[in-house]
């Protein structure tokens, strides 16, 4: 498959180009802050001059806040679909290495140009199959998805039944308790993955609506140390990466 | 996991009625609530620490002596459920709910009273006599939480005792209540779930027939309803009906909350729970004030990304250099003391009854030399450091290192009870969950320079070569544990599960718990070590007098002599460090009649003779007790790569030094 980078009419811009645009932005806005035009074009390969009329195109469409010298940020809707976009890629990712044996150094371009063709049924049944993974081969975590569903458990049993839209769509906002801060004070909103660990959880005491606040997180992808009910329990960092808790809508994005 | 060399110290069908006692209670509890000190008080020194039959799980219990009748009190293990996630939660609801204990006793921990009563509703499940001890009723109360004792067992419909076990305090009162109850033997009332849970449990115990079961029915409704996989299967055979009627009322839970059914029933127990609690507590500090606990200030330290790496360091490596240091001292003066009874030194002519006398007794003198003054002190420093609460924040800082070897942080307890004495610290891979990481640890563990093999390499590298160089074995070793680790993780299949400990609040340890924790650790040394010492040295020395010394050392010529660069007489010596690790440098000082090594040895023939000493096979007691845990398979394959990896690195080891020294 191959992408036409020379379309720049504003609105029949190509779905996957926007995505890809998004995708950037995601990453940059994560290490940078901000997205700046010459660092898009250095990610995407293409020159600055055109990065600049695509992003104004963007945030014509409100999918990014575009502030010429300062850079790019995703807004709500853009934030939302680069998530999806990059859940997808990282899904992709897994089932190529799992599944498909494929070599981990060359999963990353195959699933950049997977992830624009499926569908979010498709997301779905990859993500039960492969166990709601929390991680792709290089590490980076799996969003939870955003089906009108409240845990792996429900995903499993709507199976055939399509894809409803979320419930109420995700006006919460959810995270994994391991990107709390110390201190912070979160509900927990349900549990990822092996069953068995997700009882003993439960059995802890981290059951649904609890709050859960971190104490002290070790160092490079150390324990987590959790408190929940007054008691203080230590955490494997890939357990509590299933752990996710919703927290207070404070400040926006 | 082997079938019956498991049990030990209690015969088959797990009542040890040394003397016949009236009656059998159980404590049951959370881990870290003091169940342990409040074991002690109520049995005194006179108890049998064995393990449940056929079960690699450890058994304590004692007798309690109350206006004339003997009551036996088993101290079933600490846990959070009756779930089947690990093995001690079955054996735990194993026996309450088919031995029928006369009564049980839970302890609770009055400062996280809402968990603690998590596992009150699950025993209450099982419908044991069942009385309530609140312990640790000071510790909260300086947190501010105030216990009504009263109101509990109101709520509860069971006897409440308010405890602190450490200090004895309670301990009459709950004796009375024992009394009490193994009288009457009360059925405990039910607490109620809400109606949703409720409807079902009662639609598939009515599909139970009561008659058959040796759980209570509404035990085994709950316990289908959350899929618990020991039930369904007992199940599935005598009643496939309630298991799948059951199965599909869990579903219907299921599709109500999207969570597994297992998941909400916990839920709704912690309701219950939260809403007893709630009555009962009074929090008079808010979440404790805003001042920050002893405890979070320590961890402040413990848990501090670089000084808590320097504590680590500086604790078990303190506790090592101390042990080592005093022990060394000790030694030598038992040995001192014990030659007066006897020549210790190998004796290989005279009359052949004198030098099996002399080998048992040389075996026996070893075990005390190395078992009292090293062992000992060094297994009671490490229960003060458990004790305390401080390894648990070990097992965190290390935990990531320990992933690397598909472990998690608690296995560091069995790798530190190594350099103790490696037959403890393979019992000790117990505390691992999954059976794969049970293996690799104590795999590990078979590589950590126990005690007799640090005999050697102070013996001889310290003593005669460099106390730098001794180190640098050490620090060689825990680099080799690393890397046959990270091999042994991907050859041996099964799974490997993350870390999830609780964290207990720091506190001064008890001289009884610290006590019986290191009895229970040294015991297999005394059981295990001992016997095997004094037969094996025995046996070696008939077998060092029947003249096989030649034709043994010239077999293992090859190996020693040219790939080695050794003297021939090691071959004898290595083949006796199998029954101990010791006789290495002890037989060699009588072969070559001198202890001055320096005389005979270059210090590259040192250095090689310790490398290999550490490493080339675990001895005998280590090899067995890997049989009764695992079996015979593993203990064979353990030892023969450690063989291997011992030749190949000592053969290397041998060239490179020879290059530079």
């Amino acid at each position: 498959m191959f992408i036409i980078w020379v379309n720049l009419n504003y609105g029949t811009m190509p779905q996957e180009q926007v995505e890809e645009y998004l995708e950037a932005i995601y990453d940059l806005e994560l290490r940078d802050g901000a997205a700046k035009t010459t660092a898009i074009a250095k990610c995407l390969k293409i020159s600055p001059g055109s990065v600049t009329e695509v992003l104004k195109s963007l945030s014509d469409k409100g999918l990014i806040r575009y502030e010429p010298y300062r850079g790019a940020t995703l807004t709500e809707e853009g934030g939302r679909i680069a998530g999806t976009i990059k859940r997808r890629h990282r899904l992709l990712e897994v089932f190529l290495t799992d599944v498909l044996k494929i070599r981990s150094e060359t999963v990353h371009e195959e699933a950049c140009r997977m992830e624009h063709a499926i569908s979010a049924e498709t997301e779905n049944a990859l993500c039960r199959m492969l166990n709601a993974p929390s991680q792709c081969p290089h590490g980076s975590p799996i969003q939870p998805c955003s089906r009108g569903v409240g845990s792996c458990c429900e995903c499993d049993a709507a199976v055939g039944e399509g894809v409803p839209e979320p419930k109420s769509p995700r006006d919460r906002k959810i995270v994994p308790v391991t990107l709390l801060a110390p201190g912070e004070t979160a509900k927990l909103a349900f549990i990822r993955g092996d069953q068995r660990i997700a009882r003993r959880l439960s059995d802890l005491g981290l059951t649904i609506g609890t709050k859960v606040s971190v104490t002290r997180k070790i160092p490079l992808d150390g324990p987590v140390e959790v408190a929940v009910r007054r008691t203080k329990i230590a955490l494997d960092c890939a357990i509590a990466a299933n752990i996710f808790v919703e927290v207070p809508e404070k400040e926006g994005s | 996991m082997s079938g019956c060399p498991g049990c030990r110290g209690c015969p088959p069908g797990g009542n040890p009625r040394r003397n016949p006692a009236d009656y059998a209670i159980a404590l049951a509890g959370n881990a870290n609530v003091g169940k342990s000190a409040l074991f002690n008080q109520l049995t005194g020194v006179d108890q049998i620490i064995g393990n449940w039959p056929g079960k690699t799980v450890e058994r304590a219990e004692g007798i309690l002596l109350h206006e004339g009748r003997r009551i036996r009190v088993i101290d079933l293990p600490g846990i959070y459920s009756f779930s089947t996630y690990s093995l001690e939660e079955v054996v735990s609801r194993d026996f309450i709910a088919l031995e029928h204990p006369d009564a049980v006793i839970n302890v609770v921990d009055a400062s996280a009273l809402e968990r603690n009563l998590f596992f009150t509703i699950q025993l209450l499940e099982l419908a044991p006599p069942l009385a309530i001890a609140v312990n640790q009723v000071d510790l909260a109360e300086k947190k501010g939480i105030a216990v009504d004792t009263r109101k509990l067992s109101n709520l509860l419909g069971v006897p409440v005792v308010p405890t602190v076990a450490i200090r004895g305090k309670g301990i009459a009162a709950l004796t009375a209540e024992i009394s009490g109850l193994v009288k009457e033997r009360p059925v405990p009332p039910q607490l109620r779930y809400g109606r949703e849970i409720e409807e079902r449990i009662g639609k598939v115990q009515a599909l139970l027939d009561p008659a058959n079961l040796r759980y209570p029915a509404r035990f085994i409704a709950i316990k289908l309803l959350e899929r618990d996989p020991e039930i369904v299967r007992i199940l599935s055979a005598q009643d496939p009906g309630a298991v799948e009627a059951a199965d599909v009322l869990a579903r219907e839970i299921e599709s109500i909350h999207g969570e597994p059914s297992c998941v909400v029933i916990s839920a709704e127990r912690y309701l219950v729970a939260d809403r007893i609690a709630a009555e009962a507590v009074t929090i008079t500090e808010p979440g404790g004030g805003r001042r920050r606990s002893l405890t979070e200030r320590i961890d402040d330290l413990a848990l501090h990304p670089v000084l808590g790496y320097l504590c680590v360091i500086g604790v078990i490596g303190g506790l090592l250099v101390w042990t080592f240091v005093f022990g060394a001292q000790a030694s030598a003066f038992l040995a001192e003391f014990l030659s007066q009874f006897e020549q210790y030194e190998p004796v290989i002519s005279g009359p052949f009854m004198d030098i099996l006398w002399n080998g048992a007794f040389t075996g026996f003198v070893a075990g005390v030399t190395l078992v009292i003054p090293y062992v000992l002190p060094f297994y009671l420093a490490l229960a003060v450091i458990e004790d305390s609460g401080y390894l648990t924040r070990i097992s965190v800082m290390l935990d990531r290192g320990m992933h690397r070897l598909g472990l998690h942080g608690k296995a560091i307890i069995p790798l530190i009870l190594g350099y103790g004495c490696n037959v403890p610290a393979c019992y000790s891979c117990r505390i691992m969950e999954s059976q794969k990481q049970k293996l690799l640890a104590a795999f590990l563990v078979t590589l950590v320079p126990c005690t007799a093999r640090t005999v050697v390499i102070l013996g001889l590298v310290a003593a005669f070569v460099d106390i730098w160089w001794a180190l640098a074995l050490y620090a060689f070793d825990i680099v080799l544990i690393i890397v046959l680790g990270r091999i042994a993780y991907r050859a041996v299949p099964g799974e490997s599960v993350g870390l999830i400990m609780e964290m207990p609040d720091y506190h001064i340890p008890s001289p009884a718990v610290i006590l019986n924790q290191t009895w229970a650790r040294t015991r297999s040394l005394v059981w295990i070590v001992f016997p095997a010492y004094i037969i094996g040295s025995a046996a070696l020395q008939a077998f060092y007098a029947a003249g096989l010394l030649s034709p043994v050392n010239d077999l293992l010529a090859p190996i020693t002599v040219l790939w080695l660069g050794l003297p021939a007489a090691v071959g004898i010596t290595l083949l006796f460090g199998v029954v101990r690790k010791e006789l290495t440098i002890l037989t060699l000082a009588v072969i070559f009649g001198t202890a001055d090594f320096a005389l005979v040895l270059s210090p590259v023939q040192m250095i090689v003779l310790a490398l290999v000493s550490m490493l080339y096979i675990p001895c005998i007691p280590v090899i067995l007790v890997l049989a009764s845990e695992f079996d015979w398979k593993s203990a064979l394959v353990i030892s023969a790569t450690e063989v291997l990896v011992a030749i190949a690195i000592g053969g290397i080891a041998f060239r490179v030094l020879a290059l530079f020294m």
